[in-house]
């Protein structure tokens, strides 16, 4: 079944290439709808906040969607019809922000916070290794486990310890 | 004049919840027990008092007296009286009091509990709960006030008022606005009082987190108390976001359950944070460490939870200008504020209490591998919180560029989207690493594990694991990242089943039990581990939905006249007919019967429809769907065209495998509930150790 559908997905994408590269090379009279939705589901409308637009109902979203039908019949390329309305509308009617200026930080952030993440856990690690004494806290309340080979007998050990904890 | 007792009881909770929460602050300082339980009763008054408020609103909304603002925003006439109880929460007025009326059920609920052991904690959780209650009850009463009527000028202009303004007449419109159609759906219905319901119940945890760093009592106890809050509260939350994207994946007709949308991601946030919570607790209650960290995640999840709330309702996602405009938003964001300041500096006073002794083994040992959880839990909450706030910060800041000259170039203030392709491109690594972990964690042992231990544990769950990506290769699955996502779905479930297996056997080899009695009796002793267990197999299920349809999505449109035909993949769909008929509850629906083939061969026949709502002006689709665990045929009236009987235009998705992800939340959920369910012997525990009553204060 996976095979497949994998097969069809394929065939799909490349359906689309061709039919993008032809596009490209000549002027088609009428592009088809599915054409028209690979590039519509990549945009945003101002209006409908986070609608794509290949499944947005309004009269304006299908206004654009005229628009970009046109402008796949005039021999425009994907890329072209994309710029064209981030010219007409702005660097929000792409699903993600332009890396420029401000902007950057939406991608660095997480990068950011990746390593600065990893960093605290290897540091916390590091002081957890060499517990600092403090005589006047109480000890916890968990017994350690008893020093074992590690065994499967040191695993039914544990889950009796834990069925009995309830 | 029934909206006055509404409005004078609600007056009265405010009142109410305010002298609680001094009373409780008071007897707490001067040691008097008699004002702690007056504080205590005021508490549970708040209840029954709301309880009228809420009543009175429903009953607005029911009769329909559209001389209320709010009556008249959510409800119109032809809304059935069904769908008029649930316009209690369909507009922020109205929300707001839904809210409140949980929060004091929940309140009401703590104070009722035994306090025999925890008497010092009362006053505190008391004074935390109605400082929360009352800010909400401030905003109802001062700013969005559901009660409000519209009166007429004599010049003829409409003003709303609570009371009747000098020289001016009662206003009642004709009709309402009514409900939004698109929220008219079973899953939309639920889904904002099944969050609430998740929201509210995390302030409780909170309350009992500050009630600990105050009175100085900073040892598990609070923990242990709020487990069972802490769980329900993931349960609600859960069922809200699973109707959330139920709702979605039936009304939206985009073929997908999760469009990231900013309202959507706010809801999923503090669920991120609870999650975090949910395992790192466990770490303090097995091994006495991250006290620190924990009170941090409580403590971030209860203003998320605020924050939420408010955002959900808002407005503020889709317009900073509209958001400076209303009082709300900066009530709301002074309160975040001061709860956040002030639980962070209990924090830090308390900070040197809350040391912990114990040391850690290796990075295989489970304390490791769930701190490696936490990690990336809030690594998904930064990016979730920063996906959401980035394009409002980026609008925020181009009024700053404007006034500021210097800062224009930085602060353009171009509006940004930060849509699926984004979140899609960073958060699968980190759902990967959690698939990873849900395989390794469970078979490492506190403290003592070692990488030998742990492999020698998880050799036999992971050379099995290894058929699975083997039989996809050999069906010719190409994609090598859908390939390691299945590996790994496959990785957790063999080490989840073979944990079972082996405990089981354990008992029957010990116990002398029959194996499957063993099971029960050691899933029935250990809910919380076993309940975890069922949830990731939950979580695994969604993983495959999820998996299918991000990676096997396939789709097409066209417009085909009748007998004309649609072909995607093995399927084909026929249009057999469309009618068009128009409904009493004021729609027009246009009906089509499609047939579907499969492989040539008739499989069903869908209904999918385009319903305009007259009163509204707006069209909603309703999918046909059949649904399988192979996978989902989604088809929709696509209303890109004017429709005519002679032709229609479609649009089919093709989603494999999505079945199992509705199947898993159901799962998830059942595990979660499985792990929050009170077991008979924690309550004969907990009613040997109470301690007798000593004061009539903290008296049962």
């Amino acid at each position: 079944m996976r095979k497949s559908i994998f097969a069809f997905g394929f065939s799909i994408f490349f359906i689309l290439v061709f039919a993008g590269i032809a596009s490209a090379q000549q002027p088609q009279a009428t592009p088809s709808d599915d054409q028209v939705n690979a590039i519509a589901k990549q945009l945003y409308c101002p209006v409908c906040e986070n609608t794509p637009l290949d499944v947005c109902p309004t009269t304006a979203c299908a206004r654009w969607r005229d628009l970009i039908r046109q402008q796949l019949a005039a021999g425009k390329t994907e890329q072209e019809i994309k710029d064209f309305f981030v010219a007409q509308y702005g660097a929000r009617v792409l699903g993600t922000p332009p890396p420029r200026g401000i902007n950057l930080l939406v991608y660095l952030v997480p990068v950011v916070a990746v390593v600065a993440g990893a960093y605290i856990l290897f540091r916390v690690y590091r002081s957890w290794k060499r517990p600092i004494p403090l005589p006047q806290s109480p000890p916890t309340d968990v017994a350690p486990p008893p020093a074992q080979a590690a065994t499967e007998d040191e695993y039914i050990h544990r889950l009796e310890e834990e069925v009995r904890k309830g | 004049m029934i909206a006055n007792l509404g409005f004078g009881t609600l007056i009265l909770t405010f009142i109410v919840s305010i002298y609680g929460a001094v009373a409780a602050f008071l007897g707490a300082r001067r040691n008097s027990p008699a004002l702690v339980d007056s504080a205590r009763n005021a508490m549970l008054l708040t209840f029954p008092l709301l309880t009228v408020t809420t009543l009175t609103l429903i009953y607005l909304l029911v009769g329909v007296h559209f001389q209320y603002q709010y009556v008249s925003e959510v409800i119109s006439n032809s809304m059935p009286v069904s769908l008029r109880i649930t316009a209690l929460w369909g507009g922020q007025a109205g929300s707001l009091i839904f809210w409140s009326w949980l929060m004091s059920a929940f309140a009401s609920a703590v104070a009722l509990r035994k306090w025999d052991r925890d008497r010092e904690f009362l006053p505190w959780v008391i004074l935390v709960s109605l400082v929360t209650l009352a800010f909400f009850l401030m905003l109802s009463v001062f700013v969005e006030n559901p009660f409000v009527s519209f009166w007429a000028t004599p010049a003829g202009n409409l003003i709303t008022s609570m009371f009747h303004p000098a020289g001016t007449t009662l206003y009642i419109p004709p009709d309402g606005n009514g409900m939004n159609p698109y929220l008219r759906h079973p899953g939309m219905i639920f889904h904002p009082p099944a969050l609430y319901l998740g929201f509210v119940s995390f302030v409780i945890p909170y309350a009992f987190a500050m009630a600990a760093l105050i009175t100085g009592r900073t040892d598990d106890r609070w923990i242990h108390i709020t487990r069972r809050w802490t769980l329900v509260a993931y349960i609600f939350l859960s069922i809200g976001l699973l109707l959330g994207a139920r709702w979605a994946y039936d009304v939206l007709g985009w073929g997908g359950y999760w469009g990231w949308d900013s309202v959507e991601v706010s809801s999923l946030i503090p669920w991120l944070t609870g999650t975090a919570f949910l395992h790192s607790v466990m770490i303090q209650e097995k091994r006495g460490m991250l006290k620190h960290w924990n009170m941090l995640l409580i403590i971030l999840t209860y203003d998320l939870v605020i924050l939420g709330t408010f955002l959900t309702r808002s407005g503020l996602l889709s317009s900073v200008h509209a958001f400076a405009e209303s009082a709300i938003g900066p009530l709301f964001f002074g309160f975040i504020g001061l709860t956040l300041i002030a639980s962070l500096s209990l924090l830090s006073r308390r900070w040197n209490d809350l040391k912990s002794t114990a040391e850690m083994g290796s990075v295989f040992s489970r304390e490791f591998l769930f701190l490696l959880n936490n990690l990336l839990f809030i690594l998904l909450f930064i990016v979730c919180f920063l996906g959401v706030w980035f394009p409002v910060l980026t609008d925020a800041m181009g009024i700053v560029g404007q006034k500021v000259p210097f800062l224009s170039r930085i602060f353009t203030g171009q509006k940004v989207t930060v849509g699926p392709e984004w979140y899609k491109g960073i958060t699968p690594f980190f759902f990967g690493g959690l698939l990873l972990l849900m395989a390794i964690a469970p078979l490492s042992a506190w403290k003592s594990s070692t990488y030998r231990t742990v492999a020698r544990a998880i050799w036999k769950p992971f050379a099995v694991s290894l058929v699975v990506p083997v039989v996809l290769i050999i069906f010719g699955m190409q994609s090598w990242v859908a390939i390691l996502a299945f590996w790994l779905c496959a990785f957790v479930v063999f080490v989840t089943l073979y944990d079972f297996w082996r405990a089981a056997w354990a008992r029957h080899q010990s116990r002398q039990e029959n194996l499957f009695l063993a099971l029960w009796h050691l899933l029935g002793k250990n809910r919380r581990r076993y309940g975890g267990y069922i949830v990731h197999l939950g979580a695994v299920m969604m993983a495959i939905g999820i998996i299918g349809i991000e990676f096997f999505q396939t789709e097409t449109q066209k417009t085909i006249p009748q007998g004309g035909e649609i072909g995607l993949g093995h399927y084909t769909i026929q249009f057999t007919s469309l009618s068009s008929f128009n409904t009493q509850d004021g729609r027009n629906v246009a009906r089509a019967v499609v047939s579907v083939y499969k492989d040539g061969k008739f499989v069903s026949e869908l209904y999918p429809r385009r319903d305009y709502y007259n009163e509204s002006q707006q069209y909603v689709t309703i999918v046909g769907l059949r649904s399988t665990p192979q996978d989902d045929l989604y088809v929709i009236l696509a209303d890109w065209q004017s429709l005519s009987t002679t032709g229609a235009t479609f649009k089919v998705y093709h989603n494999p495998l999505v079945w199992w992800l509705w199947r898993g939340m159901i799962v998830f959920v059942l595990g979660t509930l499985f792990a929050a369910w009170p077991t008979r012997e924690s309550q004969r525990v907990l009613a040997k150790k109470a301690v007798p009553v000593t004061s009539k204060a903290f008296g049962s």
